[in-house]
């Protein structure tokens, strides 16, 4: 593979970086806030199940909810206190719709439960650190929120030959990796390494964004003499997405509706890396992140090490406030993030910013016509033609947007960004996926519905041949009785004529 | 009530309007360098083009029910326009600009649905139906009177041309493509005819009968090369439209230099530098892919070579993008980007073991 091939990403767009905002301003820690609200669906998979009760004095670090299923993580309480509350809570979520959540009243001590870390966690087994990482609750930190152990266990079966840490960050205003790697990079290749060793990967890229200098001479240093090589990637959204990197770093595509385990490839953010040392060299479970807090509305943004459940408000307030007005509040980057409609809704595992943006950052042009310029096809990483989609989803013509490779859509949003006709080309994406899941939920339930219709009908018919059956042969027997009897009868009269001619 | 907002909440500093505007500043310098060259009855019959297409497409929309501000705001009517003046020539009558304007943003444009909808470029569609329609007036051309050189016309002269019944005496002058097909219909060849007719810097410069904004090429080139520079447009179209002229050239006049024009006098003359930069690259009816883009430009190249050396007319720009136009649905039909993780037939990566 040479360096031409490497190193390359298809389409990609530029967005305003506005990392500068956060960058210089070293981790600082958030004041432990009076009650945190942490929910039980903080990663992708089932919900975890609260194994508290409320009145229950918790320590920090001590589980509250357990892990459900193939697919989940359990949730630890992020400081010391008592369980006030296990209920709805608002979620960060667009709809705001609330999910089952556990409310701590913080004691203030913030005392930690004993935990008894290995003396070398190297020496732990790939099974073994795979297994506290599942443990500690660590779930994918750039965003995604898939339960890291399950992928390190997946990956351990269909061998790694590639581990790739994803240091990109390329959403803007987001620099909380920037700032991790900055500040804590030797924790940061500690828990790489652990990584490394639970998959046995013979190969380690960190893929770091050209336009963090200091953190790619950080992790350099700190990666000095572990084999662990530090790549940095040319800045260009959408470079932190997961196919995205793998291409860039190893020329490989993932084959479509595949894994990156199909090719021998594990991505994780370097932020969990920095979650897995946390866990198996100090044996605390993840119950804090690193939160970029930003924007244009926000007085001093900066990086904060946040408790899960902290409400977004509390991190905005510790930042100054906001000098203006804020146009929209958005929970992650502005090109994948969500926008918060309620600023109380609580930091999750996956959160990696808190953003309160300025009318002007947001733009927010009523839409025009389609000039088919194209820029939405130079801009897609995927190679879809998102004007074209665009307009099928409009005229309804689902089908046809799938044949155009909707389904291989990473809704980076590139497209929208750049669409000189402020066509909301991801929205219209996430609507005809959103409609189509649900078209083959109903589908297949209608499936099952009718699977169930024909078992019952096969079952009554069983039935009712059986019924049949049971009477035919209770008639045959009482038919088979009355016919001995009879027989019997006949026998004893003819036994008693003949008894009378002898007698006669 | 709150409205459901959707990501990215960022958008690029680009709208329709900023496109379109960048667009007419890189036609400027053409266009100066055009009134300056052909005087007051190019600025005249420039004004008129605009205004009828703003004037045109303004009631078109009131007739429709549509928003009139923003259509006309966007600067696409106007762009229209401005490409349609160009490649008029400059001593035309008023009623020639007037008409073709509103067929351009009328007929072309708007009968089809407006903006983004149309299937032929609204400029070189208006100038197919003039040339058809209005053959004398439209292969009528100036030789370059530079303003306020001896023998321009003045103001008043300017006005007696576009908007009178007045003939000019300037007017008996040919375009080269033009002089050459003359000469092959009285059966002279290249070799008697073409001697003195070419010369590349006069042609490069433009100071030369043509079309108002034809002629002066590198003007063109230089808008072409900004355009390409702020990612207005790519350079498949343009480069492959040249190419489409060039390479035919070259093998022709190759083989029979009495009968087939070179690479240069193709390059420099007539419409193909405008088309290919300001034409070809109309985002409306042009394929989506740089692949397709290529296709269309080599396709929009070939078949301007082929109506000038072999066609009744002596340029053929205007008739090979019309024609292209129809084909770029079915260019996008078959040439389409690959798709991450599939093969160039859409079936997902092979897994490859090891």
């Amino acid at each position: 593979m040479n360096l031409l091939s490497r190193l390359k990403l298809r389409g990609g767009v530029h967005p305003v970086g506005r990392k500068e905002l956060s960058a210089e301003a070293p981790i600082c820690t958030l004041p432990l806030p009076e009650r945190l609200f942490v929910s039980l669906q903080q990663h992708i998979g089932a919900p975890a199940s609260a194994v508290v009760a409320v009145g229950d004095q918790v320590l920090k670090g001590q589980l509250i909810a357990a892990s459900q299923g193939m697919v989940s993580a359990p949730v630890h309480a992020p400081t010391s206190g008592r369980v006030v509350a296990i209920g709805d809570y608002p979620a960060p979520h667009p709809s705001g719709l609330p999910v089952p959540t556990i409310t701590i009243e913080a004691d203030g001590d913030d005392h930690w439960l004993d935990f008894d870390p290995p003396a070398d966690p190297m020496a732990l087994s790939p099974e073994e650190i795979a297994n506290r990482v599942g443990a500690a609750g660590i779930v994918g930190l750039g965003g995604a929120a898939f339960p890291s152990a399950v992928k390190l266990n997946l990956s351990r079966k269909s061998g790694v030959t590639t581990l790739i840490m994803n240091g990109g960050e390329c959403e803007p205003y987001l620099t909380c990796d920037d700032r991790l790697m900055r500040d804590h990079p030797r924790a940061v290749v500690a828990g790489i390494l652990l990584i490394q060793r639970a998959v046995a990967a013979p190969q380690v890229l960190v893929g770091i964004e050209d336009n963090k200098p200091e953190a790619i001479a950080a992790m350099r240093v700190a990666a000095t003499g572990t084999g662990v090589q530090i790549v940095p990637v040319p800045s260009m959204y959408p470079m932190g997405s997961e196919k995205q990197l793998i291409q860039a770093l190893t020329g490989k595509e993932i084959p479509a509706g595949g894994r990156a385990a199909d090719i021998g490839v594990l991505v994780h953010n370097v932020g969990t890396a920095y979650a897995v040392h946390e866990a198996l060299s100090l044996g605390r479970p993840l119950v804090k992140r690193i939160v970029t807090v930003s924007g244009g509305a926000v007085s001093v943004p900066r990086n904060l090490e946040v408790l899960i459940g902290t409400p977004a408000q509390a991190l905005f307030d510790f930042c100054g406030g906001y000098k203006e007005v804020p146009a929209r509040l958005v929970m992650g980057g502005p090109m994948m993030g969500q926008e918060m409609t309620n600023p109380n809704v609580p930091v999750i595992k996956g959160t990696s910013g808190v953003l309160a943006l300025t009318n002007q950052e947001i733009g927010r042009p009523s839409p025009a016509a389609c000039i088919r310029c194209s820029t939405c096809v130079r801009a897609c990483p995927v190679g879809l033609l998102p004007l074209e989609m665009a307009a099928h989803i409009r005229i309804g013509d689902l089908g046809a947007a799938v044949d155009l490779g909707l389904k291989d859509c990473i809704a980076c949003g590139s497209c929208s960004y750049v669409c000189p006709a402020h066509i909301p080309l991801v929205h219209y994406f996430n609507y005809a996926k959103g409609d189509l899941s649900a078209k083959e939920r109903a589908k297949l339930k209608q499936e099952a519905t009718k699977k169930l219709a024909e078992a019952r009908n096969e079952r009554m018919d069983r039935i009712a041949r059986e019924r049949a059956e049971a009477a035919r042969q209770r008639a045959a027997k009482k038919a088979a009785q009355e016919a001995a009897k009879k027989a019997a009868k006949k026998a004893a009269a003819e036994a008693k004529s003949q008894e009378t001619e002898v007698a006669a | 009530m709150t409205t459901l907002t959707h990501s990215p909440h960022a958008h690029a500093p680009i709208s329709i309007g900023k496109v379109m505007a960048t667009v007419m500043a890189a036609l400027v310098p053409t266009t100066l360098y055009g009134f300056w060259l052909y005087g007051w009855p190019a600025i005249f019959l420039w004004s008129v083009a605009m205004a009828s297409a703003l004037l045109g497409e303004a009631f078109i929309l009131r007739i429709q029910g549509r928003a009139v501000r923003p259509a006309l705001l966007d600067g696409s009517g106007a762009l229209t326009a401005w490409l349609l003046a160009l490649s008029l020539p400059p001593f035309a009558p008023w009623w020639v600009a007037m008409v073709g304007a509103l067929f351009a943003v009328v007929i072309a444009k708007q009968v089809f649905g407006g903006l983004g909808q149309n299937v032929f470029n609204p400029a070189m569609a208006a100038r197919v139906m003039l040339l058809i329609s209005f053959p004398f007036e439209m292969t009528l051309w100036a030789a370059p009177t530079p303003l306020a050189s001896a023998g321009a016309p003045d103001f008043m002269q300017g006005l007696a041309i576009t908007f009178g019944a007045a003939g000019w005496d300037a007017m008996a002058s040919a375009s080269l493509l033009g002089h050459v097909k003359t000469e092959f219909s009285r059966g002279l060849d290249l070799i008697h005819s073409f001697p003195g007719q070419f010369e590349l810097a006069t042609a490069a410069w433009g100071s030369r009968a043509g079309s108002l904004g034809e002629t002066a090429t590198l003007f063109i080139l230089a808008g072409g090369l900004f355009l390409i520079a702020r990612r207005i447009i790519t350079w498949h179209a343009p480069v492959a439209m040249l190419l489409g002229v060039a390479i035919p050239a070259l093998i022709a006049s190759g083989i029979d230099p009495a009968r087939f024009l070179g690479v240069w006098p193709h390059l420099l003359s007539g419409g193909l530098m405008l088309g290919a930069f300001f034409i070809a690259t109309d985002p409306v009816t042009s394929p989506n892919t740089g692949a397709g883009q290529f296709v269309f430009g080599l396709g929009c190249g070939l078949l301007t070579w082929v109506i000038r050396s072999f066609g009744g007319y002596p340029e053929g720009v205007a008739f090979a993008v019309l024609l292209m136009n129809a084909a770029a649905p079915v260019i996008d039909r078959y040439v389409k980007p690959r798709i991450y993780g599939r093969t160039r037939k859409g079936a997902p990566q092979p897994v490859k073991e090891g």
